[in-house]
C-alpha cells in the first residue's frame, strides 16, 4: 500500500537531511506505529506519503502510483484516498459537528444526499450520534478529535495516517481514540501513526517503526516503545 | 461541484474584506472610466479626421471686392482668373483626380446660413458678402504644400487655407490628451492589480483554516480557486459596470447636449462609439480580475 525506496530528502536551505535512504513497505490493511523523538523524521515521513513535498531522492509507491510521477493536478484525487488526523484535531470552529465532517465530503463534490446519509453513520462510528449539531469548543478534546477521525474517514479511504493524534489527550481519552482507529484499521483500512505515547504502543502490540535523525534503525512486527541504546 | 456551498463562500468572503472589496471596486471603476474616456477620444479624432481629410483638403478663396489678398485688386474674380486657377490646380500632380470643386457665393451662403441657423448673425450677413473658392482634394492629404505654393499668389485668389494647418494642432492636443488618459488609465490598472492580488492574499490568509482542511481531503485547486475568482469577478463586474455608466453619463451630458448642439458641422462620438467601448472596458476588467487571481492563487494555494 505505502512503499518508500531509497528516499532521501533535505529539506531547501537544510544541510543535514530529514530522512536518509529509507526503506519501507507497509502492506494492506496493516497498523503501523511511526515512533522516534521530535526532529527524527517521523512528520517527513507522514507528508511525504501525503506529496505535500517531493522526495530529495528516491520513490514513494501509494497505492501502486508512484508520487514523484504525479502530475500535480492529480494530487488532490490521490488525497481522497488518503485520510489525515492531527494532534491539534483542525477543526473548523464556526461549523458544527455534522458540518465539519460534511465539508470534507462537500469540498470534493459529493451529491448532497449522499453527504445526508454518510455523515450520521460516521458519527455513529466514532461515537458522536446526539452531539451532530455542537460546535467544536463545545466538546471536550476526545470528542474533538473523533470529530477529525469522522471526517478523515468519511469519504473510506484506503490508508488512515495520524500525526500524534493523542498528544494533546490524556490516557484515559487516549484509548478511546486507540480502539477507535483500532476499528477502522479492521474495516481494512491501513492506518500510519506517529507517536510518542510509550503505553499506547506497548499495549497495541503491532508493528513499530523506529526512526532517529532520518535512519529507520528499528522494524519490529509486534514491536514494543521502549529500546535499549 | 456544489454551487450553493460556494455561494454562501463567496458571501462570507465578500463580507470579510468588504473595505478591500470596495477599494478594488473603486479603484477598477476610475481607471476603466479614464480608460474608456481614452477609448472614445481616439474614436473622436479618428471621426473628425475622416471628416475633414476624406473631404476637402484645401480652400482656395478668391477675391471679392473687399479682400485684400495679394493677388487681388480691389474687384471680383474674373471667369478668366478662374478658368486659369482651376487649370493650375487640375494640372497640379498632387491632385485627387476630380478632386476640384468650385463652391459658388450662393453655396457658401446656403452653408453659412446652415451652420449658424439659430444664430442672429445671420440676419447681418447676404450672399453677396461670401467668397467663392475653390475646395480640392489631395491624392495623398500630406503633400499640401507644393499646390498651396504653386496657387497662392496666382492673380484672383485671395487667400489659400490649407485645413489641416489649423487642425493639425487640435488633433495634436486631443492625441496628447488621449495619451495623458491612457498613462493615467494605465497607472491605475495596474494599481488596481497590485490591490486584486493583495486582496486575494488577505482573503487566502484568512481561509487558510479552510483551505489547508480542503487540500488535505482532496478538493480540486480550482474548486479552492473558485471562491477567490468569483469575489474578484464579481468586485471587477461591479466596478466595470460603473465605469460604464459613467462613460454614458459623460457622453450625453457632454457630447449629446453640449458638443453636439454647439458644434454642429463635426461629428462626434454616439451611441455605437460608446456601446463598442463599454464592451472593452468590461472585458478589460474581467482579464483585470482573473489574471491576477489566478497567478496570485496559484502562489498562495500551492498544493
Amino acid at each position: 500500500m505505502i512503499r518508500f525506496e531509497n528516499v532521501s530528502k533535505t529539506f531547501e536551505g537544510q544541510s543535514k537531511a530529514a530522512l536518509l535512504n529509507v526503506n519501507v513497505e507497509i502492506e494492506k490493511g496493516e497498523f503501523v506505529f511511526l515512533v522516534g523523538t521530535s526532529g527524527s523524521g517521523k512528520s517527513t515521513f507522514l507528508r511525504l506519503v501525503l506529496r505535500e513535498h517531493r522526495t530529495s531522492k528516491g520513490h514513494i509507491m501509494v497505492a501502486g502510483k508512484d508520487l514523484n510521477r504525479l502530475a500535480s493536478w492529480r494530487i488532490p484525487q490521490m488525497r481522497r484516498q488518503i485520510g489525515t488526523v492531527f494532534q491539534d484535531f483542525r477543526l473548523l470552529p464556526n461549523k458544527t459537528v455534522a458540518e465539519n465532517v460534511a465539508f470534507a465530503l462537500q469540498v470534493i463534490g459529493k451529491p448532497r444526499a449522499h453527504i445526508r446519509k454518510t455523515v450520521p453513520e460516521v458519527l455513529e462510528l466514532v461515537g458522536l450520534d446526539g452531539k451532530e449539531d455542537r460546535l467544536p469548543d463545545e466538546l471536550s478534546g476526545g470528542e474533538q478529535q473523533r470529530v477529525a477521525i469522522a471526517r478523515a474517514f468519511v469519504n473510506r479511504p484506503m490508508i488512515l495516517i495520524a500525526d500524534e493524534p493523542t498528544g494533546n489527550l490524556d490516557p484515559g481519552t487516549s484509548v478511546g481514540i486507540m480502539k477507535l482507529l483500532d476499528r477502522i484499521n479492521r474495516t481494512g483500512t491501513t492506518v500510519v501513526m506517529a507517536t510518542h505515547d510509550v503505553s499506547i504502543v506497548d499495549q497495541m502490540r503491532k508493528r513499530v517503526i523506529e526512526l532517529e535523525n532520518g535512519h529507520v534503525v528499528r522494524d519490529e512486527s509486534r514491536g514494543v516503545y521502549g529500546y535499549q541504546h | 461541484m456544489r454551487l450553493n456551498y460556494i455561494l454562501s463562500d463567496l458571501g462570507i468572503g465578500l463580507k470579510r474584506n468588504l473595505s478591500m472589496t470596495i477599494a478594488v471596486v473603486v479603484t477598477i471603476w476610475v481607471s476603466l472610466s479614464l480608460f474608456g474616456s481614452a477609448l472614445l477620444a481616439r474614436e473622436q479624432v479618428e471621426l473628425m479626421k475622416g471628416n475633414w481629410y476624406d473631404k476637402i483638403q484645401i480652400s482656395i478663396f478668391l477675391c471679392t471686392k473687399d479682400s485684400g489678398g495679394r493677388g487681388c485688386s480691389g474687384a471680383e474674380v474674373s471667369q478668366e482668373q478662374k478658368n486659369r486657377i482651376r487649370q493650375v490646380i487640375e494640372s497640379s500632380p498632387d491632385t485627387a483626380p476630380d478632386g476640384v470643386f468650385g463652391e459658388s457665393k450662393k453655396e457658401a451662403f446656403d452653408q453659412f446660413k446652415k451652420l449658424y441657423k439659430d444664430s442672429p448673425i445671420v440676419s447681418t450677413v447676404t450672399e453677396d458678402q461670401m467668397q467663392e473658392s475653390f475646395r480640392v482634394k489631395l491624392k495623398d492629404p500630406q503633400r499640401y504644400q507644393n499646390l498651396v505654393s504653386a496657387v497662392a499668389g496666382l492673380p484672383g485668389v485671395d487667400t489659400v487655407q490649407d485645413l489641416r494647418q489649423y487642425l493639425d494642432p487640435l488633433f495634436k492636443a486631443l492625441n496628447g490628451l488621449q495619451v495623458g488618459a491612457l498613462v493615467a488609465a494605465g497607472l491605475l490598472l495596474v494599481a488596481a492589480l497590485m490591490q486584486i492580488s493583495n486582496t486575494i492574499r488577505l482573503a487566502a490568509y484568512a481561509r487558510r483554516r479552510e483551505i489547508g482542511i480542503m487540500r488535505l481531503v482532496g478538493a480540486s485547486n480550482f474548486y479552492i480557486q473558485l471562491p477567490f475568482l468569483l469575489e474578484a469577478v464579481l468586485a471587477a463586474l461591479i466596478g466595470a459596470l460603473l465605469a460604464c455608466g459613467t462613460l454614458w453619463v459623460g457622453v450625453y451630458f457632454v457630447v449629446m447636449q453640449r458638443a453636439q448642439e454647439t458644434f454642429r458641422v463635426w461629428q462626434w462620438v454616439g451611441a455605437t462609439e460608446t456601446f463598442r467601448a463599454t464592451v472593452i472596458m468590461v472585458v478589460v476588467g474581467l482579464i483585470l480580475a482573473v489574471v491576477p487571481t489566478f497567478l496570485t492563487t496559484r502562489k498562495y494555494l500551492k498544493v
